[in-house]
């Protein structure tokens, strides 16, 4: 059983260190876009078992789920896992708050702002209109900047513009 | 581990550029996958498949319709920050049509890729309100804040839908339809608040497209889910308020022999963005992508 159990760990870490593709500085573990990893130990223990991997897209139009799904399986299968199933899962859909302190620790080494906490919802989503607050910049720690755009370069992250030292910087939006 | 922020100083660019054994680079494209794979796609017993189907068909149809006409807009905006907010949306609506074709197309025995390309007009069951060809930037975020206002009330109340597949892609997409609605909302108010000209064309913009909002109410033997009126007009009427925009009275678009968008009878701009958006498929009907 040790083993097994031993293996469980190990498959999740190869799984969790895969790269994000947008965001190359985080892996799928930081993110919580890996949900679970789920170790089936063949006949007799050891590395003949089953890894069944779920993950779960960030926004619907996620181009990346092909790409990370087939990162998985190789890094398995090189890992001396060479039975991989890959799943997909929506529900419940993936939160900002999944993200794990360290990879909020790496956003913010790469001047990317962590999302504050996701708002609780119950009832209608209220409407926000004019702008939205903007978070102090990653730079130089003035609270004086402004939202330039809700949308970014990735569907996750929100532009933003420092008054005081006058760099741009990106943040991830919390959903 | 890898886990671990000691991994950090690593290039971060060096992981993407690995080779998988599946051939696949994540810069070069990675094509794709059935988007509900791994998912339990069964029916629920108490419901009616071929109902199910038609009505995700439905929703499916208005997302893609949408963002294609979105699409269309791309390095055309009047600023950067407008490119990368209308593509994103663009984007978000192409997932949500992906998820919904696919989860009508597994019932029915086609793909999504089928559905999208291979149907003629008549089949596509999109409100007319999705084909509309906007003619300035006050129609885009005038029509995008009618859609994604009523269709982000439908997704909330399909959240809990008895389709457990169709509650997931509502429940998700709500997410992304509320930054489309504020993103339109917020630039409505700008527009309508703004200078004389910016007002005259988005009150216009307004008039035009009022007739087209009446059919998202109309009832459908195949809903899930429905929206309140009510609802939809207190989100647009203090929106408007806020803009100085005066709401129009004229009426609906009416249907054509009792037949509008969900039953397959579009309106002219129908045609030609199929024209659009099929034509590489129907001229290389093999090609993967």
């Amino acid at each position: 059983m040790v083993t097994a159990v031993t293996d469980q760990a190990m498959a999740w870490d190869v799984a969790a260190s895969t790269p994000d593709p947008e965001l190359p500085a985080l892996t799928i573990g930081d993110l919580g876009i890996l949900r679970s990893v789920h170790y089936f130990p063949g006949r007799e223990h050891g590395k003949d078992g089953e890894v069944v991997v779920t993950i779960t897209p960030t926004y619907s139009g996620c181009p990346a789920m092909r790409e990370i799904s087939a990162d998985v399986r190789s890094r398995l299968i090189r890992a001396g896992f060479p039975q991989v199933t890959v799943r997909t899962q929506l529900s419940p859909a993936w939160s900002t708050d999944w993200i794990t302190p360290a990879g909020r620790r790496k956003l913010t080494r790469s001047d990317i702002v962590p999302p504050p906490r996701a708002p609780s919802r119950t009832g209608p989503v209220p409407l926000t209109l004019g702008r939205a607050p903007s978070p102090r910049c990653p730079r130089c720690d003035s609270p004086e900047t402004r939202l330039t755009a809700q949308f970014g370069a990735t569907a996750c992250k929100s532009l933003h513009r420092c008054t005081a030292c006058g760099e741009p910087f990106e943040a991830v939006k919390a959903i | 581990m890898s886990t671990h922020d000691d991994d950090f100083d690593d290039n971060p660019y060096d992981l993407l550029a690995e080779d998988h054994d599946e051939g696949h680079r994540w810069a070069f494209g990675t094509g794709f996958t059935d988007p509900l794979e791994g998912i339990d796609t069964s029916v629920p017993d108490a419901l009616d498949p071929g109902a199910l189907a038609r009505y995700c068909l439905a929703l499916g149809d208005d997302a893609l319709i949408y963002s294609h006409r979105l699409q269309q807009w791309v390095a055309g905006l009047p600023e950067l920050e407008e490119e990368t907010a209308v593509a994103n949306i663009a984007l978000d609506l192409l997932g949500q049509a992906r998820l919904l074709l696919a989860r009508a197309g597994g019932i029915v025995g086609q793909t999504e890729d089928q559905l999208a390309f291979f149907r003629a007009e008549k089949d596509f069951r999109n409100v007319r309100l999705a084909e509309h060809a906007d003619r300035d930037f006050a129609e885009l975020v005038v029509r995008l804040l009618m859609f994604s206002t009523w269709r982000l009330a439908l997704f909330e109340s399909l959240s809990a839908a008895p389709d457990p597949v169709l509650a997931a892609i509502a429940a998700k997409g709500v997410n992304e339809l509320a930054y489309h609605r504020d993103y339109a909302a917020s630039w409505v108010v700008r527009l309508g608040d703004g200078t004389p000209l910016s007002h005259a064309k988005t009150q216009a913009a307004l008039d035009t497209l009022w007739p087209l909002t009446g059919e998202l109410c109309w009832p459908d033997p195949d809903a899930l889910a429905a929206v309140d009126p009510g609802a939809f007009d207190a989100v647009l009427d203090t929106v408007l308020a806020t803009a100085g925009l005066d709401r129009p009275v004229t009426a609906a678009l009416a249907p054509v022999a009792g037949r509008a968008g969900r039953d397959g009878v579009h309106t002219e701009a129908m045609g030609y963005i199929l024209a659009e958006l099929q034509s590489v498929a129907r001229a290389y009907p093999d090609a993967t992508w």
